[in-house]
């Protein structure tokens, strides 16, 4: 059982030589790993892709509240899961599905929950809660159009959300893959991070990647070596609390100031160190680069297609991209600034990742970075696209844009 | 690929992708869902290629398939000077939709086929103006063909099999197996099916073989 | 039947307790503590406490303790009690929580017969903010958001949440209303809704008819004429559904 004084420091520093290396260099071409032994290769939806990970990684229950483009997780988990004993509830709304999320992992069960737009607001709540209390919550998040209602179909929208949707400091890791592998890679490890360093664990995906279908590669973690971390339960300990145990008494509330601030220390404490272990990013062809594009997510793909395509035909731009937009690769993104002080950057938002990139970047490097945006809020951005406007770029047409600060609300 | 709810669009467009797979290469196939989820417009997107496909939407199509006019008017902007736009020349009209279920519910679903039932209407929808220069526009009664020939429900299915030769990546043996596998919950609760959409495959096939050997030239408009 | 002064299942270390002299939730808890300790269940128990005066309660017993969020209370429990069914889940929260920010969640458990416990502690007020008006509030009762009293015309009439629930609960569940004026009895009801779920019989919700002298600002007297007369006239004190009326062997009906 995990006791109320345990800091994680000591959980993650025991385990800090297994954590799961950092799978991107700075270059990967290949999402495809060989299929080999106990691999399969398979022609899938993105929520399916969501239920087959969930289930590899050993999850035992979701709770969830219906909302598109979620909503497959639940109907694929509801068909695939009872045979592995897997659990599922449907419940009265998403304030329900977090807190009865956090009820069945508090009482041990590797538990999880999938939502998208509004209900990522209703969500935040419980995720505050976690935030405070250690509570390893996977949510999955297919990021829909918005504010409001908006659409049901994509968008990049919920990055603030997903980071700092609560009231606190957010304190919480957001992976943000981009198509059905890092989908599956990353649900599996979501699960292993929230349960290693106890934070809440998010997986940004969005209805692209939620119901577009594309080749994956399943596994068994196990198989390949990767020890996930065991659920361990908050309550229910063995023997009679107060008389042959300490009762559990789990709390998120606090009389004084000086309290919350002590109570704080340790948890933010955690997070700082636990980030070097956490961030990961992906970059390539910076040797020579005059431009480096970034975007996050399926938008990081295009980005990543994009800077082939130019290179294939001559122009010198690179390529970044955070995987964890929660902590945020800061450094290696300096580093590679601080050799090409030209970067574009491409969302389906309306400069929610470019203020990340700013607060990242900060600093005297900050005066020297020529940013450029290119900004369509709830719209898919093709590789194509994205093309001409480095070329526009490059070609000087885009000179009143040179601050992207200009086109963030 | 586009098309009105419940004319089968998404099924033709995902068998497609999975036939692509199934050979080997690397398919990306994403519906379009939205609002205009049934009785409007019906959208998908395949994209297929030896590497792992980038965006999941693109700018450009090599292959158009519209089977009415208001699909191929949202289509058009895919249209460059290389593509093939395959239309269903029998048709062409949106087929009315009586649909029980369209309603609030509908913003918030995908699978339209399922629900929609279709009645082919007669008279043909006059073809929107196309402003782009493509390469080739082939027209294809596949509607016509299926209701003198087969079954009015497997239209999709000859569209599928002359757009699946049209892009000359896969063999039609794979997508028979993709269709098998995709209509696996209906073939087995009536047997006949799977000869049923065979034969539409089959069709649309050899009809786009003839249309691509010249022999049968397509309605040029 | 002779009952300790102290339940066994309270936690001595953090007593005195923190609730305010004169305060029905301490009295609540002790009518929980008996019926816990005569079920001798502690070792299973897991004690969820809301936001309100009942957070007060985080370390209270010597029970396995979650202090969730304002109305929340319940779908953590229902979460953990359906993760793992051998805990016997108790939600503890006030009369806000559980009839105004979180009564979707009340009425959705009762619905689906979730086997939990609720207990709602009805004190006419919003406690812990400051004695705003709540669902509970009595027509007339003067509040810090009703200063010139509680007006149904505008602000409608008080809601009776276990006769709402009863209206629609399905076979197996327990819904009561005791209150902190016969500790004995209310002790009864908590027992008999503890024995529906370890019974696995259905959802148990029983509210506790409460007092808050330092809300409704009254001295001992007026505070128990509050709760015996004004309360007790609008909300009467009885079972309204339960599977152990006919062979109780504790029948107190
Ligand atoms: C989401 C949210 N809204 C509002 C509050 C502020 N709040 C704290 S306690 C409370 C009222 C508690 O009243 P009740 O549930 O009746 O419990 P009591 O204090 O009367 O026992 C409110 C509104 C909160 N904590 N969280
Ligand atoms: S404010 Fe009222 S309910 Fe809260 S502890 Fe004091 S008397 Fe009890
Ligand atoms: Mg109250």
């Amino acid at each position: 059982m995990i006791t109320n004084t345990q800091t994680l420091t000591v959980l993650w520093s025991v385990n800090k030589g297994d954590n799961m290396s950092n799978k991107y260099g700075n270059d990967t071409d290949s999402n495809i790993r060989p299929a080999g032994h106990g691999d399969r290769r398979a022609f899938m939806y993105g929520n399916e892709v969501v239920v087959r990970a969930a289930l590899a990684a050993k999850a035992e229950f979701l709770y969830g509240y219906p909302i598109t483009p979620q909503n497959e997780i639940m109907h694929y988990w509801s068909r695939l899961a009872p045979a592995q004993g897997g659990k599922f509830l449907q419940t009265e709304d998403e304030l329900s599905a977090g807190f009865a999320t956090l009820g069945g992992i508090m009482a041990g069960a590797r538990s999880f929950s999938a939502t998208a737009g509004p209900g990522t607001v209703l969500f935040q709540e419980p995720l505050s809660m976690a935030e405070m209390m250690r509570i390893p919550i996977v949510l999955i998040v297919q990021q829909r159009g918005g504010p409001s209602t908006a659409t049901v179909i994509y968008s990049q929208q919920e990055v603030f959300l997903a980071i700092f949707g609560g009231n606190g400091e957010g304190l919480r890791v957001v992976y943000s893959p981009g198509g059905h592998q890092e989908m599956y890679d990353y649900t599996i490890k979501a699960f292993d991070t929230a349960w290693r360093y106890r934070f809440p664990t998010l997986v940004l995906g969005d209805g692209y990647q939620a119901k577009m279908r594309e080749p994956v590669v399943l596994y068994d973690p196990e198989e390949r070596g990767m020890q996930l971390q065991p659920a361990v339960p908050f309550v229910g300990g063995e023997g009679v609390p107060g008389v042959e145990r300490e009762p559990a008494h789990w709390r998120n509330a606090f009389s004084v100031e000086e309290e919350l601030f002590e109570a704080l220390q340790p948890i933010i404490h955690d997070f700082q160190h636990a980030a070097p272990f956490l961030t990961e990013m992906e970059a390539s062809d910076l040797e020579g680069a005059e431009i480096i594009v970034t975007g996050h997510g399926i938008v990081g793909r295009s980005a990543r297609e994009a800077v082939r395509e130019l290179r294939a035909g001559g122009v010198p731009a690179g390529f970044f991209r955070p995987l964890t937009l929660r902590p945020f690769p800061a450094k290696d993104l300096k580093r590679i600034l601080d050799s090409c002080p030209r970067l574009l950057v491409v969302e389906s938002a309306q400069g929610q990742l470019t203020k990340l990139f700013r607060i990242a970047i900060g600093g005297e490097l900050e005066h020297r970075v020529e940013m450029y945006p290119y900004f369509r809020p709830g719209l898919g951005i093709t590789a194509e696209e994205i093309a001409r406007e480095v070329r526009a770029i490059l070609g000087g047409e885009r000179k009143e844009e040179a601050r992207a600060a200009v086109s963030i609300l | 690929m586009g098309g009105e709810g419940g004319q089968g669009v998404q099924t033709a467009a995902d068998i497609l992708a999975q036939a692509a797979f199934e050979e080997g290469k690397e398919a990306l196939y994403i519906p379009n869902f939205g609002i205009e989820q049934r009785g409007g417009v019906s959208l998908a997107f395949v994209q297929i290629g030896a590497n792992p496909v980038g965006s999941p939407k693109f700018d450009q199509a090599h292959l158009v398939v519209a089977l009415s006019a208001r699909s191929l008017e949202r289509l058009q902007d895919y249209l460059h000077e290389g593509s093939t736009l395959l239309y269903d020349s029998s048709l062409l009209a949106p087929p009315e939709v009586s649909d029980s279920v369209v309603g609030w519910q509908a913003y918030d679903t995908i699978a339209p086929e399922a629900f929609a039932e279709r009645r082919l209407t007669d008279r043909r929808q006059k073809f929107p103006r196309i402003t782009k220069k493509v390469h080739k526009i082939l027209g294809l009664p596949a509607g016509e063909m299926a209701s003198s020939r087969l079954h009015p429900r497997v239209s999709n299915i000859i569209v599928l099999g002359a757009a699946a030769r049209l892009i000359e990546i896969v063999r039609l043996e794979e997508v028979k197996k993709a269709l098998e596998k995709r209509l696996a919950n209906k073939i087995r609760r009536d047997p006949k099916l799977k000869e049923l959409n065979y034969k539409a495959l089959e069709l649309g096939w050899e009809a786009a073989d003839r249309m691509l050997k010249g022999r049968e030239a397509g309605a040029a408009v | 039947m002779s009952e300790l002064a102290m339940p066994r299942s309270w936690r001595r270390e953090t007593k005195p307790h923190k609730f305010c002299p004169g305060c029905g939730h301490g009295l609540v808890l002790k009518a929980l503590g008996m019926a816990v300790d005569r079920l001798e269940i502690a070792e299973r128990v897991l004690f969820g406490c809301d936001i309100g005066c009942s957070l007060l309660a985080w370390d209270f017993f010597n029970l396995d303790t979650v202090q969730t969020h304002h109305g929340r209370t319940v779908p953590f429990i229902v979460g953990a009690k359906r993760a793992r069914p051998h805990l016997i889940g108790i939600a503890y929260m006030g009369d806000g929580g559980g009839y105004a920010i979180g009564v979707q969640h009340l009425i959705n458990a009762v619905m689906r017969n979730d086997r939990i416990l609720v207990i709602i502690v009805n004190n006419t007020t919003y406690a812990m903010t400051g004695g705003q008006m709540a669902p509970t509030s009595l027509p007339g009762q003067k509040t810090e958001t009703s200063p010139g009293g509680r007006e149904p015309r505008t602000e409608g009439y008080p809601l009776r949440g276990p006769e709402m629930v009863a209206s629609f609960a399905a076979e197996g569940a327990y819904i009561a209303r005791g209150s902190v004026s016969h500790v004995q009895r209310l002790a009864l009801f908590l027992e008999r809704g503890l024995q529906n779920q370890i019974q696995d019989k259905g959802i148990a919700v029983v509210e506790a008819l409460s007092t808050c002298p330092t809300n409704w600002r009254t001295n001992a007297e007026d505070t128990w004429k509050y709760l015996e007369k004004e309360m007790a006239d609008y909300y009467p004190v009885r079972e309204f559904v339960s599977p152990w009326k006919e062979n109780n062997p504790r029948g107190v009906n």
